[in-house]
């Protein structure tokens, strides 16, 4: 089991992302595909030919499968629904975030290699982005890592932080924060916009067609579930097996379904209750995260929870 | 004595080397030089684990101006540090210096400037240091002047005045030093160290850190290295950032942890935001750079700024009494020093490559580099991702154990020093966000795409020599980062000198921080992602089966087609971040347009933006200003009227009578 849990979430992350899409259809009085679509989109997309762009060098290339490898590096390091991970000396939080900057700094190399206006376009936004969530990011995991001692993954789970201590409820407000922005999602960017002038994630996409995009998209639903696993196994690490027998393996699986459902839920309640910002709005929604994120360390700093 | 023997022999390349440039071309010189390199590397070898009685040599001796040479395992690393960049610089300047006009006087300057850097790091007695570290400054200040145009004139006097100030406040704390121990021997010094009573020990560390800091480009005293840096021939650049200014880390290291011991808290907590404040602006600053060679300039006080930050949280270590955890903070520094040589001496070749090919350092006029230049773009892109900390590459490692040790900062009793730490880690996290932006930028805008002019659409790979120079420090740049293990065992006898603890227990490809039960095997990271990598390909033909590509023009939604001038520029992939940052940048833009009909038609845009050189204007020209006032004021005594300077020598005879008698 130990070896094998990341699997679950590189198998089910189309699925999620086709959830998220149903219960958005729902609220918003729709019908909306069936939750099974990102699979079918995938395969489809795997038997396509591809078009690539002339002026494209190997960088381009190259690119969906360093940013598909990475994505999946990282899911082996988190706990899923066991908390004994077999690679978890591989790499700590801190490091978690640095294979998934390896894949952005790849895509973003990927939206400029066609030299076209839109992929420039959105390489250079996406960066933005991480910019600001960065530091971020980063600060809410130093308050979760400080309080247990350690940025071993299975040491923050282990620990079995209180999810209800002031300094937890504030970098998990920062967290949620990242996790929209991370995923592409309102109000941050659109994920089902094609209007060139607004597009973050699918302007570095524009060029790549067939299995090149198809790896891209898969990469994008691990991360968005890999975020949400991290939520979870971070701030309310509860549920998680260390023994190996079936029985509690099919509990734990069951538990970290429903969190995984209802995280999918908050996501799309949010998309459907705001409205996209204008980029250069984001500073300040992505700066008030940052000053949660300060709070939420102060608070452990001084108050000791 | 074997070292002895070894030094010796390195010296003596070096001085062949030297004399050779006179008469005979590249080739033999540069080979002189990376042997001489090799033998130096060796010395250091001995310093790092024969220990510092593995060399001493002594030139007049006996005499007040005695030269004595040896060091420690501090000074070992150094050497090693500055033999791999010369090793690789030497082997790019024989074919990147080919077609200069002045070849010999080039040769010559290269290997002294060589020399006086190990003579630095060598050196044991403050007449020799100071002897060497002036010698360092005169012969890097006529490189950085090499080429004679009329700007890197100028960027050679904002350096030599600098630099100069620097020297002046580093000689003035030897001399308080001196007084205190009444000897030149630095080993001497720091054994009479406890003397020194605490405030001159406070003013010792805040010269050491204007006087080293100058060398090293902390802000705001980094105003030189922007202008020289890219002014200095490529090859130059290279030594300059990769190594030189880590003579400044050296001497602080030296003065600062190792002669002083350790101090109060307050200079931890100096450091430390000296530290993130330079690696902030500097990466900052080089985000609006579009001059390649200025970019990476900037991109060195960044990277002195990350350095810092494990140095002030291994100083805050050691005035808490927590040596494991200050070794541990002293090797990421010191881990990161050695990184960035490798990496920032291999993207300036790189920068330099590209300038030898194209003849232009402005990135808005290159583009679709990679397919031209294909080697050369890979190493570059190797370097980019080396110094993004990116995994697997070195700068990673280096950055993950400041992380490491900033966040165990907590552990700290102080509650400023439990704050300020982690508060360290976040402007790390953006330093890190900033310089990813900052090379997408980089590579991006210079190596993919169109051609933005003829100078890029004409490039050609460059020779071999100055492949093969950029290819060992790329693949070092891998090796560094997947051996971290095997890299901290080498600094550690350093950090054991420096903190009295080894720190981190050496594995191979794995470190493990035990005080924070966390480890890192990038070696592990890299063979899974290539195996995931391999796995996907497998999956994506069993699925899909084999398809074919075609090649196509990009998406130019229905025009008739795309040309270069359509592309994003590196101005305009910048501009988020610009306008974010405004307070920041203080941007100023001018646009004027001119019409066939207004408003429809327009004729011609002319656009031109600058961001405000904020420490230029509001630190040093209010000072320059007011010096010139005063100087003004002075000219009134100068009048050019003999009588009156005849008059001052009456004045002054009868004063002299009045109170000498």
């Amino acid at each position: 089991m130990e070896y094998l849990q990341f699997l679950l979430i590189i198998i089910l992350s189309p699925l999620v992302n086709g959830i998220i899409k149903k219960l958005k259809a729902n609220m918003q009085g729709r019908r909306g595909p069936g939750v099974f679509q990102p699979y079918y989109d995938l395969i489809r997309l795997f038997k396509k030919n591809m078009v690539v762009s002339n002026v494209t060098s190997w960088v381009f290339r190259v690119t969906p499968y360093v940013v598909f490898s990475s994505a999946v590096a990282a899911t082996m390091v988190v706990p899923v629904i066991s908390n004994n991970v077999a690679f978890s000396q591989m790499a700590d939080l801190i490091a978690l975030v640095y294979i998934l900057g390896l894949g952005r700094f790849f895509m973003a190399l990927g939206g400029l290699d066609a030299g076209t206006a839109f992929g420039g376009e959105g390489s250079s936004r996406e960066m933005t982005v991480a910019v600001l969530v960065e530091p971020m990011v980063m600060l809410a995991l130093f308050t979760a890592a400080i309080s247990a001692g350690s940025t071993n993954l299975v040491k923050v789970t282990g620990h079995g932080t209180a999810f209800y201590t002031p300094s937890h409820l504030l970098a998990f407000s920062a967290f949620l924060v990242a996790i929209i922005a991370e995923t592409g999602r309102i109000p941050v960017d659109n994920p089902d916009t094609h209007l060139e002038l607004t597009m973050i994630h699918e302007g570095m996409l524009l060029e790549y067609s067939g299995r090149y995009l198809a790896l891209m998209e898969w990469a994008h639903y691990i991360k968005q579930v890999l975020l949400f696993t991290l939520a979870i196994d971070i701030f309310f690490p509860f549920g998680l097996t260390s023994s190996g027998d079936a029985l509690s393996i099919v509990i734990s699986t069951g538990i970290y379904l429903v969190k995984i459902l209802l995280m999918a839920f908050l996501m799309a309640l949010i998309e459907s209750t705001r409205a996209k910002m204008r980029f250069f709005q984001l500073p300040s929604l992505l700066g008030g995260a940052f000053v949660l994120a300060l709070l939420s360390l102060l608070s452990y700093v001084m108050m000791g929870r | 004595m074997n070292s002895e023997l070894f030094l010796t022999a390195g010296v003596v390349f070096f001085f062949l080397a030297s004399l050779v440039s006179i008469l005979r071309p590249n080739l033999i010189v540069y080979l002189f030089s990376a042997s001489g390199s090799i033998l130096f590397a060796i010395v250091g070898l001995y310093l790092l684990f024969a220990g510092p009685q593995s060399l001493d040599i002594k030139l007049i001796s006996g005499s007040a101006l005695e030269f004595s040479f040896g060091g420690d395992a501090l000074s070992g690393l150094f050497v090693i540090i500055i033999s791999i960049l010369v090793f690789a610089v030497s082997l790019y300047s024989i074919g990147y210096t080919s077609d200069m006009k002045n070849k010999g006087l080039m040769g010559l300057l290269f290997n002294l400037f060589v020399l006086s850097m190990y003579g630095v790091v060598l050196s044991k007695n403050i007449i020799t240091f100071l002897i060497l570290w002036e010698t360092m400054s005169i012969v890097s200040y006529f490189l950085v002047t090499f080429e004679g145009e009329h700007k890197s004139a100028k960027a050679g006097l904002v350096y030599a005045v600098m630099t100069h100030i620097g020297t002046a406040f580093i000689i003035a704390l030897f001399l308080l030093l001196y007084s205190y121990s009444r000897s030149m021997e630095l080993s001497t010094i720091k054994a009479t160290a406890s003397n020194i009573p605490q405030d001159v020990k406070d003013i010792i560390f805040i010269f050491s850190i204007i006087g080293f800091g100058t060398k090293a480009g902390v802000v705001p005293i980094h105003t030189w290295l922007p202008r020289a840096h890219p002014a200095a021939p490529s090859n130059i650049s290279a030594l300059m950032s990769g190594v030189m200014i880590k003579t400044g880390i050296y001497g602080f290291l030296r003065v600062s942890m190792d002669i002083l011991g350790s101090g109060p808290e307050w200079w931890g907590i100096t450091i430390l935001i000296i530290g993130a404040v330079s690696s902030v602006l500097g990466v900052m600053y080089a985000l609006m750079e579009h001059d390649m060679k200025r970019l990476l300039a900037y991109h060195s006080v960044e990277n002195i700024g990350i350095i810092l930050l494990g140095i002030g949280a291994a100083m805050l270590f050691k005035t808490s009494g927590l040596y494991t955890l200050s070794s541990i903070a002293l090797i990421a520094g010191l881990y990161h020093v050695l990184n960035h040589a490798v990496f920032k001496g291999l993207l300036f070749m790189g920068a330099g490559a590209v300038l030898h090919a194209t003849h232009v350092k402005d990135m808005e006029e290159l583009g679709g580099l990679l397919k031209k230049m294909p080697y050369t773009g890979l190493f570059f892109l190797i370097g980019s991702i080396s110094i993004c900390a990116l995994p697997p590459f070195n700068g990673f490692v280096s950055e993950w154990l400041t992380y490491q040790s900033l966040l165990l900062g907590f552990k700290n009793p102080s509650i400023t020093a439990k704050l300020l730490s982690p508060l360290g880690g976040a402007a790390l996290a953006l330093t890190g966000a900033l310089a990813a932006a900052c090379f997408v930028k980089a590579f991006g805008i210079s190596f993919l795409g169109m051609p933005r002019s003829s100078h890029a659409e004409d490039a050609h790979e460059v020779s071999i020599s100055m492949i093969s120079g950029m290819a060992i420090l790329a693949s070092l740049c891998l090796i560094l980062g997947i051996f971290p293990g095997t890299v901290t065992g080498v600094i550690a006898p350093v950090s054991f000198l420096i903190t009295g603890s080894y720190g981190i227990p050496s594995y191979q490809g794995l470190i493990f921080i035990s005080e924070s039960s966390a480890g890192l095997s990038p070696q592990f990271l890299l063979i899974t992602m290539v195996v995931m990598a391999i796995a996907t390909i497998v999956f994506i033909y069993t699925v899909g089966g084999k398809r074919k590509i075609t090649f196509a023009e990009s998406w130019d939604c229905g025009i008739p087609s795309l040309t270069p001038r359509m592309q994003y520029s590196a101005t305009a992939f910048t501009k988020p971040i610009r306008n974010i940052f405004k307070r920041i940048y203080l941007p100023r833009r001018e646009l004027s347009v001119s019409y066939i009909v207004k408003p429809f038609f327009v004729k011609s845009i002319r656009y031109s933006g600058e961001i405000t050189p904020f420490f230029e204007r509001y630190l040093y020209e209010p000072v320059v200003n007011i010096i010139h006032r005063i100087a003004g004021k002075v000219r009134l005594l100068q009048s050019g009227s003999l009588h009156l300077y005849l008059g001052y020598i009456l004045v002054t005879l009868i004063l002299l009578l009045v109170f000498g008698s």
